[in-house]
C-alpha cells in the first residue's frame, strides 16, 4: 500500500506536533482510498485527553471525536483512513502500545519530534493477524 | 432488527456494510450474532472473548459501560454502534 501526502500537508502535521512538545499530539487523517494507493487530503488535529502527566508519551481521542469525525467524514464523501500521533525525542516507529491498540486496515503516520523540531515522519499499517506493524512507502507531493 | 454500525476500517470484515443487523436480547448477545456472520472481525473485537479495551458500544449516545456492559438488554430494534477509542503511546 502506497500513501500519497502533500508536502504542505507534512509541514502542517510537523508544526502542530511541534506545538505539542514536549507532549504527543495527533489527530484524524481524512482521505480517499483507490486500489492500493490511500491519498491524504485533509489532517484535523485533536487534543490529547491522557492524563496531563502521562502525556509526554501517551495520546488518546475521545470516542466522540472518532463518531464526530467518522460521520463528517461520510458527509463529505471522504473517508477516516487513518491518524497521526507524535513520538516526542523518540524514533518515529510504533511502540508495544501504539500496537496493542491499533486498528487493521487504518494507517498510522508516526512523527519524531526531537528537542522541539518535527525530524522524521514514517507510516505503518497494523498485519491482519494484530502481530506487527508493517511500514508504508511515503510518496510526498508537491 | 437491531443493527450495528461497523466503524470505518473494520468495513472490509462486514463486506463493506456499515450497518449491520443483528439479533439478540442483550448487547452480548448482538456482538455474538456478528462475529457470527463476520467471523474475521472477532480478533479485533475481542481478546480473551472479551471487549478490547479500545472498543467502545454505544446504544444511541450512551455506552454500555455505563449501563449494564455486554448484559445490557436491547430494543428489538435498538441501533448499537461501535466506536473505536484512538490511543498511541
Amino acid at each position: 500500500m502506497k500513501i500519497e501526502l502533500s508536502k504542505a500537508l507534512q509541514q502542517k502535521i510537523f508544526k502542530q506536533m511541534e506545538g505539542t512538545f514536549p507532549n504527543e499530539g495527533g489527530g484524524f487523517l481524512l482521505g480517499t482510498r483507490s486500489g492500493n494507493t490511500v491519498s491524504i487530503i485533509d489532517v484535523i488535529q485533536i487534543e490529547n485527553i491522557f492524563e496531563s502527566e502521562e502525556q509526554y508519551h501517551r495520546y488518546a481521542m475521545s470516542p466522540k471525536n472518532w463518531a464526530d469525525m467518522e460521520d463528517t467524514a461520510d458527509e463529505r464523501g471522504m473517508t477516516l483512513v487513518g491518524y497521526y500521533h507524535s513520538h516526542p525525542d523518540s524514533p518515529a516507529i510504533p511502540s508495544e502500545y501504539d500496537r496493542v491498540h491499533a486498528l487493521p486496515n487504518f494507517v498510522y503516520i508516526i512523527s519524531s519530534v526531537m528537542a522541539g523540531e518535527a525530524v522524521e515522519m514514517f507510516v505503518w499499517l497494523l498485519r491482519d493477524d494484530r502481530s506487527a506493524f508493517d511500514q508504508l512507502e511515503l510518496d510526498l507531493q508537491a | 432488527m437491531a443493527s450495528i454500525k461497523i466503524p470505518t476500517p473494520l468495513r472490509v470484515y462486514t463486506d463493506n456494510e456499515a450497518q449491520v443487523s443483528v439479533s439478540g436480547a442483550t448487547v452480548g448477545d448482538a456482538l455474538s450474532d456478528l462475529v457470527g456472520q463476520y467471523p474475521d472481525l472477532k480478533q479485533h473485537l475481542f481478546q480473551d472473548d472479551k471487549l478490547r479495551s479500545f472498543v467502545n458500544v454505544f446504544i444511541d449516545d450512551e455506552d454500555i459501560r455505563f449501563l449494564d456492559g455486554t448484559d445490557t438488554e436491547i430494543e428489538a430494534d435498538a441501533s448499537l454502534r461501535i466506536i473505536p477509542s484512538i490511543a498511541g503511546g
